[in-house]
């Protein structure tokens, strides 16, 4: 098997499978976690504006009084790794050309010098995150072994990509392949992990909103 | 019968809902709820990391309710929950958590995580790992009617005092009465100002009220130990009273988890809504002077600030009335740092304040309220809790800081002058 | 003709100089120094000319034709007469017996010397009976002469590496030359068909220093294929700020915009197309508006296709729906246990009392 047909591989039965196994668990899980369904509130509701389900799925992405000055390195490396990888994945053409190819949408993207920029600042941001998460004790404390493979999981697809536009290290067909075949196995892992929060975190933020906008309080 | 492990995992499987499952595959080990405890962040020890105190709850939801999970207990991968486990976790459950809701304000996925300790304590509860301090008071309101052993006689006898010292008739079982007022045990034995303060606004304003006599305790020890069925036997007298006198609405004291185990909890507990409605003094005094039924004369001139109950505040959803009625009669009402509704606990709230074995840890706590005491320097704290001041009286004297606590109906009352005229009773 | 070759390019009117010229932009071409464009001039004027066998095998001819497709006067001509060329089924005037004959007693005469060059892929299939010349198939006279041979170089893709007739499905067994010979220098020069100027340049480098020039880990010169077309390309800015052509006609075609989208393989592709550029340096595929087919890369046929873009799968996604609904199938499963167990635990409630709340032992 040569580099070529490596590629071809991960772009043709590799996707396939990837994408596969990526829905069936995204739907299964979905189902398996919000078929539990919750009960009605029968207490009378106190209504404040600004305080409900939906408020709280975009509100919560902003940290709540106080806690910025308490943990800024999450906060901060949180947002930048997020919004890069948002960056390279959604505003780099060839990965938008990919959605296009597969969906029919399509959106303008960024130059490839800027996805670039976005990439080394994502990675960086990642590893001060990882750091964080072996000096602060609380994280510490609470990873296991899914923490740091998730980390890597999710930082390989990155660092590939970089390494594959930058020449770096191995001739680019291998590396682009390498590259494709990250981001399938991040696709495969995504819904059994906590990387799954990608989707949970709006029915999370949703209950916690709607519970305590029934009391009147904006959370 | 008595408590089994095997009990206790059925109700988890009981209580387990799509929020849970949602919560519990949501959290990235993020660890900033942790930086929202004051367990935590007082102690530095990571053990009270609030979603580590749900390690044995996510394991059994795991293991029950998604198919990986199940699979695992097949092939025996999974560690299963013990008796052992659970006794460790009492400690985490209980002493170090006064479902106070910080965690579930600042979890950036949105887990709500006071949410879950709740339930889990149905679990912990029917296994027979709770608290000694907290099973106690459960005993004591439901065979007494009071976690103080308090009775009718002596709620009684208060009655009759305060009748004497106010010059107020104080009603008991009047029935069709606009409000039903409830008292915690704390301020009948240890704060009886509250009854008469209640009984000169209510004058003021001219509003019918009663107590009831079966049912004058607000406070809910069931709701502390976490065990719905228990709940629901001390609430249902509070039901039962108030349909049975046929008031419009039940007035919960200063009490913070009284409020929530009656205005939240009750109408879930008793599987219907409610036909009357439920409000804190609070919110009633709120009302009042809204409606211009409060009149106040002269100030507090001293440096006062409040403290939020937690139950009240971010739980409860009462964040604004208590600062305008600070304001009403107080001149130098100053804010703490983040006061209002992410107050911090006073340490002792959920029934923590029964465990005799937690007050160590509790007073480590309460360090993170001196810090706050000591960024605005008040003369006097005023909050609308008996328990909170419990709490922050022993907290203040531990850390020798000469600051009085006062509750602030009992401080709106002393402006009512006493020949005040009296609005037309309404009937 | 024996004598040398400077000589011979005198009397076609080349002079010294030009020669020299030549020599030097060849020398530079493969980013060699100036003193190797020297050696290379030095060497080859006073040459003698070497015996070389071109084997032509399960070809189309388009590598002979790209060899040979000189613009009079172009040198790459002039370089054949480098060489004596013993056996070339398409150039020579013989046939039949007669050519068999000339290329076994060139095999005899020259034996250890004679360069070996192969174009078209070697079937295995069936006794490799798909292809034979005289009666005898391809991999048996394959296997003679390299037995005698100096070196190896296999033109074109499918002496590189099995080329078209290898394309999915193989219904020939077809295989590349490295594949049947493993004891002699093989030099790939791959392309479909390659450029002419590669080629000279590498029997330049074999001719000056009697070695193979640096070769990549696919056998392939790294002078000329140690880049990839999408790095050279004189379109890559419109790349880089993601100025695609998405018709073979539109605004963007006609402005010369990339042509990643029309399934351009030039990231993928080591050639020296973008620079070297074909027919003397007039255009190349790119250039001409079609996108790079990848044909210096082994498998490029079955690479997914020439309209796919990389960033495009090579395939059409095949389990989407039956995925979404196994899934969907799971979830609803483990929903309804989950729903029974629930409701089990809840029929199953024992209320609990004070005296519940102590243990039982």
């Amino acid at each position: 098997m040569n580099d070529l047909l490596f590629l071809t591989w991960v772009r043709s039965t590799g996707l396939n499978i990837a994408i596969g196994i990526f829905l069936l668990g995204v739907l299964w899980r979905l189902f398996e976690i919000y078929s539990l369904g919750r009960k009605t509130d029968l207490s009378a509701p106190r209504h404040a504006p600004g305080a409900s389900g939906l408020h709280t799925v975009f509100r919560r992405s902003l940290p709540p009084p106080g806690m910025l000055k308490r943990s800024p390195v999450s906060y901060i490396g949180g947002y930048i790794f997020h919004i890069g990888l948002a960056i390279v994945v959604f505003l780099f053409v060839p990965h938008i050309l990919l959605v296009t190819n597969l969906t029919g949408l399509s959106w303008p993207g960024l130059p490839s010098q800027f996805v670039d920029l976005a990439a080394v600042v994502t990675m960086a941001a990642m590893i001060v995150v990882l750091v964080d998460r072996i000096n602060k004790p609380a994280k510490r404390f609470l990873s296991t072994f899914e923490d740091w493979f998730t980390w890597a999981v999710t930082f390989l697809p990155v660092l590939t990509g970089w390494m594959a536009v930058q020449h770096l290290l191995l001739p680019y067909t291998l590396m682009l392949a390498l590259h494709i075949l990250s981001v399938e196995i991040l696709l495969v892992v995504l819904p059994f992990t906590k990387l799954f929060h990608a989707f949970t975190l709006f029915g999370s933020r949703w209950y916690n909103g709607r519970a305590n906008g029934h009391k009147g309080v904006p959370v | 019968m008595s408590a089994t492990l095997e009990k206790g995992v059925r109700v988890l499987k009981e209580v387990i809902d799509a929020p849970i499952a949602s919560y519990f595959n949501s959290c990235v080990h993020c660890g900033l709820c942790a930086e929202a405890c004051l367990f935590y962040t007082e102690t530095g020890d990571p053990r009270y990391t609030p979603i580590h105190k749900l390690e044995p709850l996510r394991r059994v939801y795991e293991q029950e309710y998604t198919l990986l999970g199940r699979l695992k207990k097949v092939i025996g991968l999974s560690k299963p929950v013990t008796d052992d486990e659970l006794d460790e976790w009492q400690e985490l459950v209980y002493n170090s958590c006064t479902l106070c809701g910080r965690c579930s304000a600042v979890c950036p996925v949105g887990n709500d995580i006071v949410y879950m300790v709740r339930k889990f304590r149905e679990g912990m509860s029917a296994s027979g790992h709770s608290p000694e301090g907290i099973r106690g008071a459960v005993e004591r309101t439901v065979t007494v009617g009071s976690p103080m052993n308090v009775k009718l006689p002596a709620v009684q006898a208060q009655m009759k005092h305060v009748e004497e010292d106010y010059g107020i008739p104080i009603p008991l079982d009047a029935e069709g009465s606009e409000y039903m007022v409830l008292l915690s045990s704390m301020e009948i034995m240890n704060f009886p100002e509250y009854l008469g303060a209640v009984a000169k606004i209510m004058r003021q304003a001219g509003k019918r009220w009663t107590l009831c006599s079966t049912a004058f305790e607000a406070t809910n020890a069931g709701i502390q130990i976490g065990n719905s069925d228990l709940a629901r036997l001390i609430v249902s007298r509070i039901v039962e009273g108030a349909e049975r006198l046929k008031v419009k609405t039940v007035i919960s004291p200063e009490c913070g988890h009284a409020y929530t185990a009656l205005r939240w909890e009750g109408a879930n507990l008793m599987g219907r809504p409610f036909t009357f409605e439920v409000k804190h003094i609070i919110e009633v005094l709120g009302e009042f002077q809204q409606q211009g039924l409060l009149k106040t004369e002269g100030f507090e001139t001293d440096r006062l600030t409040f403290h939020d109950p937690c139950q009240l505040a971010r739980r409860g959803g009462v964040i604004q009335q208590q600062r305008s009625l600070m304001n009403q009669v107080a001149q130098n009402f100053v804010e703490m740092p983040e006061a209002g509704y992410m107050n911090w606990c006073c340490g002792g709230g959920g029934g923590a304040s029964a465990i005799e074995e937690g007050e160590a840890l509790r007073m480590k706590a309460f360090k993170k309220k001196t810090a706050q005491f000591e960024a605005v320097r008040p003369d006097r704290v005023v909050t609308a809790c008996a328990n909170c001041r419990i709490n922050l009286e022993e907290g203040l004297e531990h850390y020798q800081m000469d600051i009085p606590v006062i509750g602030l109906t009992e401080m709106i009352a002393e402006h009512i002058p006493d020949n005040a005229p009296q609005a037309a009773t309404q009937s | 003709m024996q004598g040398p070759l400077i000589d011979t390019l005198a009397r076609q009117g080349i002079s010294r100089r030009t020669f020299l010229k030549y020599c030097a932009t060849l020398a530079s071409m493969m980013a060699l120094p100036p003193a190797a464009g020297r050696a290379m001039a030095e060497a080859m004027a006073a040459a003698r000319r070497p015996s070389v066998i071109w084997l032509p095998f399960q070809e189309c001819t388009g590598c002979t034709e790209s060899i040979t497709r000189s613009h009079a006067p172009s040198l790459e001509g002039m370089i054949f007469d480098l060489i004596s060329l013993d056996y070339q089924e398409t150039l020579m005037a013989a046939a039949g017996h007669q050519a068999e004959e000339a290329r076994l007693n060139a095999m005899k005469e020259n034996k250890g010397k004679y360069l070996l060059i192969v174009d078209g892929s070697i079937p295995l299939g069936i006794d490799g009976a798909y292809s034979c010349i005289g009666g005898r198939s391809n991999v048996d006279i394959l296997k003679e002469a390299a037995e005698g041979c100096a070196a190896i170089v296999a033109m074109g893709s499918c002496a590189s590496y099995g080329g078209i007739p290898k394309a999915n499905p193989n219904p020939t067994g077809a295989v590349s030359v490295s594949d049947i010979i493993k004891d002699k220098p093989i030099v790939n020069i791959p392309g479909c068909p390659p450029i002419p100027a590669v080629m000279t340049g590498v029997l330049a480098h074999y001719l000056s220093f009697g070695t193979l020039p640096e070769l990549d880990d696919k056998g392939r010169p790294k002078a000329f294929y140690g880049e990839t077309i999408h790095d050279r390309c004189y379109r890559r800015p419109f790349y880089d700020q993601g100025k695609f052509a998405k018709t073979f006609d539109d605004a963007g075609a006609r402005q010369g915009w990339c042509l990643f989208e029309l399934g351009c393989k030039g990231p993928v592709t080591h050639n020296a197309c973008a620079t070297t550029k074909w027919n003397g340096g007039t255009s190349w595929p790119v250039e001409s508006g079609h996108g790079c087919l990848g044909c210096s890369e082994p498998d490029f046929w079955d690479a997914g296709g020439f309209y796919k873009a990389l960033s495009m799968p090579a395939d059409p996604l095949k389990f989407v729906a039956a995925a979404s609904v196994a899934g969907a199938a799971a979830g609803v499963a483990v929903s309804v246990a989950n729903r029974g167990k629930k409701s089990a635990a809840k029929s199953a409630h024992e209320p609990t009392t004070l005296t519940d709340l102590e243990k039982s032992s």
